[in-house]
C-alpha cells in the first residue's frame, strides 16, 4: 500500500531564510498525523509544498502517490483544505459554497446533491444550507470549510491550525467531527496545531522546531520518553524545599507559578517519601502524568510558547499569511 | 450513502464514495461556467450595485449631458447633446461595470476565496476567463439598462441598432473586464487597485471619444486617441447610434466623423477586430499573471 504522505529531504529556502531544512517523512494511508510545533517553525511551509501552493527548493515529496511537483493537478484532486484563514464567499450561501467546489473539481453531478448533504449533516449545517456564509459564527465558518475540504472525497485531509482562534467548545466539536470522520470515511488526516492537548488527538506526532523534525512517535510513546511525572507542591518555605531537595533527594526543583515543581519518576509512588524526608511542612501536593508540553520541552529544551515569542516577527509566516 | 460507503482499507484505490474524473476541457468548462455563474450570483445579491448601475447612466445622460448641451448647442448642428452623448454614455457606464467586477478578484484575495479557486485542479486560465465573462455579462446588462433610456434622449428603439450596440457593449465589457482582471493579478490591496485603474482608466475614457468628436483634433490628441483601444470601441457604438438617426448630413459628418488612419476611413470591421485583439491580448496577459500568482 502507498503511503498517503511521503516526504524525502524536503526543503524550502526564502532568500536567505532555510524555513524547511531537509525533512523526511512518511504517514500511512488512513492515519491521523500531526505536526506540533511553534508558530514560525515551518509547519504551515510545509503544508503549503504538500499541497502544491509553495513550491520545495529541494527533495521531493510524494502525496496520495502523486508528486507534488510533477504531477500537481492529481495532488489536488486528491487532497482536501482546511487552512487557517477562512477561504469562504459570505456572500454566497452554505450550500452555493459547496456546489462552487463541487465544479470546480469536477466532482459528478449525479452525487453531489448526496455528497453536499452527507458533509453538512457530518458538521452540523444541513439545516443552515440556505443561510449566507456572512451571516455564520467563526466556528460555523471552520465546520464548513472542513465540510467543503471533504466534498470530493479526498484521500488525505490537510487541516492547518484547523481550531486556532475558536472557543474552547468549538474547538471540542470540531475534534469531535474530525473523530466520526475516521469512521465514516476512509481517509488520512494531516494537521498542524501548536495546541498542545490537540496532538493527542493524533496516531502520531512529528515535533517540528525552527525547519527541523525533531522526532516521530505516537503521543504515548513520546510522553514515556520523557519518562518523569510532574510535581507539584506547596510550601510554607520554598527556597528551604528546593534546597531539601536537592540535598536529600537529589532532584532540579523551581519555583513555577507559585508552586515548587520538579519532574520525578513514578511520582505517585514517591510522594510518600516527599512527605517522610523532607524536613519542610508541605500544605498541598499535585502529580501530573507527562503532557506533550513536557514532551516538547524535553526535544527543544523550551517550551512552546517561549519558542513562540523568540520567533515572533519570522518573515516566512507573514509570507505564508498572505493570500497566494 | 450507496455513493460513499467506505470500501476496506487494503483497497486505498477505491477509499471515497466519489471518485473525481481527470481533468480535460469538460473540467474546464465547468470550472468557467461556475466562477462565471458566481460573479452573476454576487451582482444578483448587491443592492447597492445594482441602484448604482440605474443610477450612473441618469448621471451621465441627463446631469452631465444635459449640462453640457446648454454650451455645446451651437456646434451640434441641430442635434441634442445629449443625443451625440448616447453612445458615449454607453461606453462610460460598460466601462465602470466592469472595471468594479474586475475588482472583485481583489476582494477575493483579500477575504481568502481567491486561494479556493487558485488550488483547484484546473488550470488558472479557466478562472481569468470565468471572472471575465462574468465581469463583461454584468457590465453589459448595464448596456441594457443605457441602452432603455435611448428614446428619452431621441434614439430610436430600433432591434437592429439594439442588437449591435449589446454586441458591442459585451465585448467592450470584457476587454475592460480583462484588463481590470490582469491589473489585479498582482495586486493585494484594494485602495492600489483603485488608484491604479483610475491613474490608467480614466485616461484612455478622456482619450476614448467618449465625450467628443475625434476629427478635429490637436495632432497630439489625435495620435493618443488612435492608440487608445477603447476608441475603436466607442466609434462603432456612435456609428450604429447615427445610423438609425435622421440628422443632416453636415451634423453626420461633424459629429460621427469616424475613425481615420492617415487619411483612411478605418471600416466598422477593422474596429471591432481591433477591440477583439485587445481583449484576447488582455486575457492572455491576466493568464499569464495568474500562472505565476
Amino acid at each position: 500500500m502507498t503511503a498517503a504522505v511521503a516526504v524525502e529531504g524536503l526543503v524550502k529556502r526564502f532568500g536567505d531564510v532555510e524555513a524547511v531544512r531537509g525533512i523526511d517523512l512518511d504517514v500511512a494511508a488512513g492515519e491521523t498525523f500531526g505536526f506540533l510545533g511553534p508558530n514560525g517553525a515551518g509547519k504551515s511551509t510545509t503544508i503549503g509544498m504538500l499541497c502544491t501552493l509553495v513550491e520545495p527548493s529541494g527533495g521531493s515529496a510524494r502525496v496520495a502517490g502523486y508528486d507534488v511537483v510533477h504531477e500537481r493537478d492529481e495532488v489536488r484532486r486528491n487532497i482536501g483544505l482546511v487552512f487557517q484563514d477562512p477561504t469562504l464567499d459570505g456572500y454566497l450561501s452554505a450550500e452555493q459554497n459547496l456546489r462552487f467546489h463541487a465544479e470546480l473539481y469536477g466532482v459528478p453531478k449525479a452525487v453531489v446533491p448526496d455528497r453536499m448533504r452527507e458533509v453538512l449533516d457530518m458538521v452540523g449545517l444541513w439545516e443552515r444550507r440556505a443561510s449566507r456564509v456572512s451571516t455564520f459564527s467563526g466556528g460555523m465558518k471552520r465546520r464548513l470549510e472542513i465540510a467543503r475540504g471533504l466534498l470530493h472525497s479526498p484521500r488525505v485531509l490537510f487541516l492547518d491550525e484547523p481550531t486556532v482562534g475558536l472557543d474552547p467548545q468549538t474547538r471540542s466539536s470540531i475534534w469531535r467531527y474530525i473523530g466520526e470522520l475516521k469512521q465514516t470515511e476512509e481517509i488520512t488526516i494531516f494537521l498542524t496545531t501548536h495546541y498542545m492537548d490537540e496532538a493527542e488527538h493524533c496516531d502520531r506526532i512529528a515535533i517540528m522546531d525552527q525547519g527541523e523534525v525533531i522526532v516521530v512517535d505516537t503521543p504515548e510513546a513520546l510522553k514515556a520518553s520523557v519518562g518523569k511525572d510532574r510535581v507539584e507542591i506547596g510550601t510554607d518555605d520554598d527556597a528551604a524545599a528546593i534546597a531539601a531537595l536537592r540535598e536529600r533527594f537529589g532532584l532540579d526543583a523551581h519555583v513555577s507559578e507559585g508552586m515548587v515543581t520538579f519532574a520525578v519518576a513514578s511520582g505517585e509512588a514517591f510522594v510518600p517519601r516527599l512527605f517522610a524526608e523532607l524536613g519542610v511542612p508541605i500544605r498541598s501536593v499535585s502529580v501530573a502524568r507527562p503532557s506533550l508540553d513536557d514532551v516538547f520541552m524535553s526535544y527543544t529544551g523550551t517550551t512552546i510558547r517561549d519558542a513562540e515569542s523568540a520567533q515572533r516577527g519570522d518573515p516566512m509566516v507573514r509570507m505564508m499569511r498572505q493570500g497566494r | 450513502m450507496a455513493t460513499t460507503t467506505p470500501t476496506s482499507p487494503s483497497a486505498p484505490a477505491s477509499v471515497a464514495g466519489v471518485r473525481v474524473p481527470t481533468g480535460g476541457i469538460r473540467a474546464d468548462l465547468r470550472a468557467i461556467k461556475v466562477v462565471w455563474q458566481r460573479e452573476l450570483i454576487r451582482f444578483s445579491r448587491d443592492r447597492l450595485r445594482i441602484v448604482t448601475s440605474l443610477l450612473q447612466p441618469v448621471l451621465f445622460l441627463f446631469v452631465l449631458g444635459g449640462g453640457l448641451s446648454r454650451l455645446a448647442s451651437a456646434g451640434t448642428e441641430g442635434v441634442d447633446l445629449r443625443t451625440f452623448m448616447f453612445p458615449g454614455a454607453l461606453a462610460m457606464a460598460v466601462l465602470f461595470t466592469a472595471i468594479f467586477s474586475a475588482a472583485s478578484i481583489v476582494w477575493d484575495r483579500e477575504y481568502g476565496f481567491l486561494r479556493e479557486m487558485l488550488v483547484a485542479p484546473i488550470r488558472r486560465g479557466s478562472i481569468v476567463i470565468g471572472k471575465c465573462l462574468g465581469g463583461a455579462t454584468v457590465a453589459a446588462f448595464q448596456g441594457v439598462i443605457v441602452i432603455a433610456f435611448a428614446g428619452l434622449v431621441h434614439v430610436p428603439y430600433a432591434p437592429g441598432m439594439i442588437l449591435a450596440l449589446f454586441g458591442l457593449a459585451l465585448l467592450l465589457a470584457f476587454m475592460v473586464t480583462a484588463f481590470g482582471v490582469m491589473a489585479a493579478a498582482r495586486i493585494t490591496q484594494m485602495q492600489s487597485f483603485m488608484a491604479l485603474t483610475q491613474m490608467l482608466l480614466m485616461p484612455l475614457l478622456f482619450l476614448s471619444g467618449a465625450l467628443f468628436p475625434v476629427t478635429g483634433l490637436p495632432r497630439w490628441l489625435e495620435l493618443l486617441n488612435r492608440l487608445d483601444p477603447i476608441t475603436y470601441a466607442v466609434d462603432p457604438l456612435r456609428r450604429v447610434v447615427f445610423a438609425h438617426l435622421d440628422v443632416s448630413a453636415a451634423a453626420r459628418a461633424k459629429l460621427a466623423p469616424g475613425v481615420s488612419w492617415w487619411g483612411w476611413h478605418v471600416p466598422t470591421g477593422v474596429e471591432v477586430l481591433i477591440v477583439a485583439l485587445a481583449a484576447l491580448v488582455m486575457v492572455a496577459l491576466a493568464i499569464a499573471q495568474f500562472r505565476r500568482a
